[in-house]
């Protein structure tokens, strides 16, 4: 046991306080539209049909092109040859659907409800070509299944094409807090 | 007749049924610790998730906290997760890199990466007491016994027993299956780990595992959601993409899947043929089996590529699904809660197409929003609370029982739906929990 004694490893490099942030974000408009008001209404929205079990109007509001997305880990930059929890286009979301309502889905029997709270909304890019915008938030989400209640939070980012008919999602990606724990049971539909 | 807490445990298992309290009595659990998990040889990981000197990552072994890290001179070794000392846990996270050595967060002992002690704060305190730092027991403690075969890393608590590879016997085909089919010879894992924990006993999670009876009905609704949309895609566009197949396999009708063989051999370990057709004519499938028959010449590389194996159970802890390159640890945490820890790999040597058919049913089939398994821990769980009922006392395992053909200690079932896998695996269980008793 004569050996020296391992250096203990230090932080490189040194961390120094950032700038402030202003307080408010400067009002997201375009051609006098109230942007910010816009996307808030459009994830309340999407919130509201996912917990009425509304499927097809849930996928309907992703692009024909759309994906959703929840990374196996939060460093993830892509869902292309990378392992993910959720990782659907339009085609897969409509398999887990016809799952989710097929009669003889045994694990859909028991009561089962979600309700998703969307906040802290931020509007972080916005194209003024054609008026995409990336949007950050928060969520979080109560499920409950056979007298237990769970719960799930994070983050999302959508990506959302302008359209005649309203935005549409081209990428919806999903960060949990707790997403790389063990699951307690699986997640049956979109976070 | 030997009895444990008034436990008849050769009563509870017949060659046809068993009884329910060997999935719902918390002392028969207790005892599997101690008789199963705790002395045959159990996987801990696979080297490629260790590749440098002080990488380790944790892993349970029955009810023992352990990690498994790399030495400075290459070799794997896996130790008790525990400071000799005041016996706080060495390692908080689940993997990482330790340097040159470990440090306990408490007292700062440092003990080398083979677990040796390194150096202790004020060693002169130890003068004169009755311990001194040269002894064995001041350094962390390892593994009775480590062995790997082809990169899968299993441990055994116990002193003596088997080899590893006596312990696997033929059913290392498993791991074969899955490295020949490397150009290289070898797999690599990727590095993310799905967990999912089911409420219902772990033998329940085995038996399931080569059970042809059940993907019909219990899967019917993935299947036929994902036939739909399959058919649809060829309509559209021609061609669907083959992990559609993956899910839309499970409408394949109960009667059709008798003709899947199942294989069951000594200490519990079992093997379902494959069902998928997992060797199609595409493009992708061609320029990997030309990559192959270069590495392997033609004669090999076909025996290799002809193999059709669906899943091989490796008891008491172990699904490996070769072809797909999907392995699944069962990490049972009590009598009615179970942990699988999902991973794949990558065939060192093989084009990313190949890859790709791993990752889609690894993202579809095994990810924690799993369209298939939600049926299974569904029906896992109503199997738990039926046999924790005292509706009953006996669990019927008497499908073409007495009809398979035994050689050599290996029995093979004629049809794909018998019950033989869940015979061979009580068998097996009987043997390790009456032994000595």
């Amino acid at each position: 046991m004569a050996k020296k004694r391992a250096k203990r490893p230090v932080a490189k490099k040194k961390i120094k306080p950032g700038k402030a942030v202003a307080a408010t974000p400067k009002p997201a408009s375009a051609n006098g539209v109230d942007v910010q008001r816009e996307v808030e209404q459009f994830l309340f929205r999407q919130a509201e049909i996912l917990d009425g079990r509304r499927w097809g109007d849930y996928i309907g509001l992703f692009a024909e092109n759309g994906f959703y997305w929840m990374p196996a880990s939060p460093e993830q930059t892509t869902g292309e040859g990378m392992p993910s929890i959720f990782y659907e286009d339009r085609d897969l979301m409509t398999v887990r659907m016809k799952r989710l309502t097929h009669p003889h889905a045994w694990s859909q029997s028991p009561l089962w409800g979600t309700s998703h709270l969307v906040s802290n909304v931020t509007v972080e890019k916005q194209d003024p070509r054609n008026g995409d915008v990336v949007v950050r938030s928060r969520f979080h989400m109560m499920e409950f299944r056979r007298e237990t209640s769970r719960h799930f939070a994070g983050s999302y980012v959508h990506h959302l094409q302008r359209s005649a008919g309203g935005y549409r999602i081209t990428l919806q990606r999903v960060d949990m807090v707790n997403g790389q724990g063990p699951y307690d049971y699986v997640l049956q539909a979109w976070v | 007749m030997p009895r444990d807490n008034g436990l008849d445990l050769r009563g509870l298992v017949e060659p046809d049924r068993v009884h329910r309290r060997v999935y719902a009595d918390p002392h028969v659990f207790d005892l599997e610790m101690d008789s199963i998990f705790h002395k045959v040889w159990i996987y801990v990981g696979h080297g490629s998730q260790v590749p440098k000197p002080g990488d380790y990552y944790t892993a349970q072994v029955g009810r023992q906290p352990m990690i498994m890290v790399r030495h400075t001179d290459g070799k794997v070794h896996v130790l008790y997760n525990r400071c000799p000392h005041r016996g706080a846990m060495m390692c908080g996270a689940r993997h990482g890199n330790v340097g040159k050595a470990f440090m306990c967060s408490y007292h700062s002992w440092q003990f080398d990466t083979d677990g040796k002690v390194r150096s202790i704060p004020l060693v002169q305190g130890y003068e004169g007491t009755r311990r001194s730092p040269e002894d064995p027991d001041c350094s962390m403690k390892p593994a009775a016994r480590v062995e790997s075969y082809r990169g899968f890393v299993f441990a055994s608590l116990a002193k003596d027993g088997p080899t590893l590879t006596e312990f696997l016997g033929e059913a290392k085909i498993g791991f074969d299956d899955m490295c020949d089919r490397a150009p290289e010879g070898e797999v690599e894992i990727v590095p993310n780990c799905f967990r999912v924990i089911q409420h219902s006993n772990w033998k329940i999670f085995l038996e399931n595992q080569l059970d042809a009876l059940h993907p019909a009905v219990t899967h019917e609704a993935a299947g036929r959601a994902a036939f739909d949309v399959e058919k649809d895609i060829e309509r559209r566009t021609g061609k669907a993409p083959l992990y559609y197949h993956y899910l839309s396999a499970f409408t394949t009708p109960m009667s059709k899947w008798d003709q899947f063989q199942t294989v069951n051999y000594p200490n519990g370990h079992c093997l379902l043929q494959g069902y998928m057709g997992l060797r199609p004519r595409d493009p992708d499938t061609l320029a990997y089996e030309a990559v192959m028959r270069k590495h392997y010449g033609a004669k090999r590389a076909e025996e290799i590529l002809s193999v059709n194996i669906h899943h091989v159970l490796l008891y008491p802890g172990l699904s490996v699904q070769s072809p797909l390159q999907q392995l699944r640890a069962v990490r049972p945490l009590g009598v009615d809660r179970t942990l699988t820890e999902i991973w794949h790999f990558r065939l060192k040597g093989a084009p990313e197409a190949i890859y790709r058919r791993s990752l889609g049913y690894y993202n579809l089939v095994n990810s924690p929003a799993t369209l298939i398994n939600a049926d299974d821990l569904e029906n896992f769980w109503k199997c738990h609370q039926g046999l924790a009922s005292d509706g009953g006392d006996w669990v019927s395992f008497h499908r073409n029982a007495g009809q398979d053909d035994e050689e050599n200690g290996v029995i093979k079932s004629r049809l794909g739906t018998s019950e033989a896998p869940m015979r061979n695996q009580f068998r097996a269980w009987i043997g390790m929990m009456a032994s000595g008793r």
